[in-house]
């Protein structure tokens, strides 16, 4: 067997064990609770029987590694159970799946994501790679500075910054990012054009910065230097020498960024009124419903693990170096 | 005859005793030197500490007093105007820092004592319970740190002693990692394997052999680290999940004026009050941004080059 696929085997199989591990610690959030919770849930006036009822619903009655493969076989099927909230004392159910909750609004949390990152992965290449060639000349510094300052403020900042700028004071975009399944796409991109650049200044300040460091760091390998003394153009070192070996750490800058869009994305989300999976999280949060926190944990863990794996395989795969490990 | 002695004895300039410079001499040559973006830095630092430790004497009104001026306009006896209730936005902005400033470094603190300390353990004794605790920091860290917040604050509420747990907890695996890669490579040297033969403690083989030789990255890594904490906390604040009302804090003073930015065009000043507090925010990262550059470059002796 190939030495390169052992390695993608072995870091696969780590995948999966991490997420098992990362399942089970959001599995037992709800073993923390206290014992009285779904009394809290369902009010004062719950009688026994429907107190009874909601348990049995929940699995309390069964010890806690049974109801762990109740539960993860239930989500592997898309099942992620019913919500908390809607519940009534009176044993009246009116909760809903939390797959229906999820899934509309998933969609429109990757449209959002999707969106910023087809402007910012472009833009930060271009500036990475360009400051790195003009290392400390005038145009470096000054992109330097302003993601140093961008990086350093916080998402909510930027993003009444702009709401500031381009909704208050010169009324070109819309503050509110109201979409819903109806929405025509033309005017979802509209309504969507502030809160994807909140996230595009975030991201794409720390993908220039990472790019700048990678490009650097390759440019002073002595093979360049042989190359530019060979008489060799820029343009052909560029081009020729530097950048096939520059993928791989070009690539793993990409997926690294964007698994911190799935973080940032929670408080655009809220700031816009955008109606996507980090909103309904923070909604979750403060009405502590469960089920809903916990599919939205899974989810949000399961694409950052996802995002790190695959810039993990992409850096073994693009680097020779990896392939023959001392 | 009189020979007169040599003016200068290349052994006694060896044999003289050097003077060792204190670190109050070293700091003061060292800012001497400081770049404008270092200075600019340290002020800004200084200034919110001074305003966090003077709070009530600096403040013109109470943190929580409520006035029966709603939304009062800039001005006259509130400087930057009143909130939706009524409060004053200034002396909260003020309360603001102490609250705000002290959680963060309370947390960054306790951050430190249990990242830090299970760091050393996990790189002095190494083996299995090495093993065990950087599997676990490894899961750990596979959570996106907000999303890991927020789940752990629907379990265990908000109050800030949660509050200050959970993120100190989550935190303290970045410290760990940076405190364990540091040291492995102190632990095996041969004044650590001499205190071990001379059959000095744990403790002390921590604290006096190993911690003073990894204190540069440290200190560096605190300022990041507090910058981090500070920015995850007012992230929470701001979504309502982090420090309570009535405390004043600067997350959730943005989130509670939010709505006055539409105001911009028929009043500027309504429209800066949610501003203030953001950028109070913003400026003191960047300033802990720019002491931290400094202060790496000075202890590393690197050139800016990456």
């Amino acid at each position: 067997m190939h030495p390169i696929l052992g390695t993608i085997i072995q870091r696969l199989l780590l995948g999966l064990v991490t997420l098992f591990f990362v399942s089970l610690i959001i599995f037992s959030s709800v073993e923390f609770l206290p014992g009285d919770f779904t009394q809290a849930i369902l009010g004062q006036a719950a009688t026994e029987d429907t107190v009874a009822a909601f348990r049995a619903e929940l699995g309390l009655d069964k010890p806690a590694y049974i109801r762990y493969f109740d539960w993860i076989g239930a989500v592997a099927q898309g099942d992620l159970g019913y919500s908390f909230s809607g519940r009534s004392a009176s044993g009246v159910d009116r909760s809903r799946a939390v797959v229906d909750l999820v899934a509309p609004r998933l969609g429109n949390t990757l449209f959002l994501a999707g969106m910023a990152a087809i402007v910012s992965v472009p833009l930060a290449l271009v500036l990475g790679i360009t400051a790195a060639l003009y290392r400390n000349s005038f145009y470096d510094r000054s992109v330097n500075a302003v993601t140093l300052t961008t990086i350093s403020f916080p998402e909510f900042f930027l993003a009444y910054l702009l709401i500031l700028f381009f909704a208050s004071l010169w009324p070109v975009f819309p503050s509110l990012a109201n979409v819903n399944a109806e929405t025509e796409l033309i005017d979802r991109i509209y309504k969507c054009i502030l809160p994807a650049l909140t996230l595009t200044l975030v991201i794409v300040a720390h993908m220039m910065r990472m790019t700048r460091a990678a490009i650097i760091n390759l440019l002073a390998s002595p093979y360049i230097e042989m190359s530019q003394l060979k008489g060799l153009s820029k343009a052909k070192v560029i081009m020729r020498h530097a950048l096939p070996n520059a993928w791989a750490p070009i690539a793993t800058v990409i997926a690294f960024n964007l698994a911190y869009l799935v973080v940032g994305v929670v408080v655009v989300e809220v700031v816009f009124v955008y109606p996507g999976i980090g909103q309904l999280m923070v909604d979750a949060v403060t009405t502590r419903d469960i089920p809903v926190v916990q599919a939205c944990a899974l989810i949000f863990a399961t694409t950052y693990i996802l995002l790190n794996l695959t810039a993990d395989i992409i850096g073994i795969v693009t680097n020779p170096r990896l392939l023959h490990p001392r | 005859m009189t020979d007169t002695p040599q003016a200068y004895s290349a052994a006694a300039e060896i044999g003289q005793i050097r003077e060792r410079r204190t670190w109050i001499q070293i700091a003061k040559i060292e800012l001497k030197k400081a770049p404008y973006s270092a200075w600019f830095g340290l002020i800004v630092i200084a200034t919110y500490l001074f305003v966090a430790i003077f709070a009530p004497l600096l403040a013109p009104h109470g943190e929580a007093e409520i006035f029966p001026a709603s939304f009062a306009p800039w001005g006259g006896d509130f400087v930057f105007g009143t909130d939706q209730i009524g409060r004053d936005i200034f002396s909260r902005l003020i309360y603001g820092a102490r609250n705000t400033i002290g959680i963060a470094l309370a947390t960054t603190l306790l951050s430190f004592a249990i990242g830090g300390s299970l760091g050393l353990i996990a790189a002095i004794s190494g083996g299995w319970l090495d093993q065990l605790l950087s599997r676990f920091v490894d899961v750990l860290m596979a959570i996106p740190g907000l999303i890991f917040a927020l789940m752990l604050l629907t379990i265990f509420g908000s109050s800030i002693l949660s509050l200050i747990m959970i993120i100190a907890v989550l935190d303290s695996t970045r410290v760990f990692r940076l405190t364990r890669s540091v040291s492995v490579s102190v632990v095996v040297m041969d004044y650590v394997e001499a205190a071990k033969l001379r059959g000095e403690k744990l403790g002390w083989i921590m604290r006096r052999e190993i911690l003073p030789n990894i204190m540069p990255p440290l200190i560096a890594e605190f300022g990041l680290r507090f910058s981090f904490v500070f920015l995850t906390i007012a992230a929470l604040s701001f979504l309502g999940l982090g420090i309570q009302p009535p405390t004043a804090d600067w997350g959730s003073m943005v989130r509670d004026n939010a709505s006055m930015i539409q105001f911009a065009k028929y009043d500027l000043t309504a429209a800066l009050t949610p501003m203030i507090p953001a950028g109070a925010i913003a400026l003191l990262t960047v300033a802990v941004n720019f002491v931290v550059d400094w202060f790496l470059h000075i202890t590393s002796g690197l050139n800016d080059e990456h």
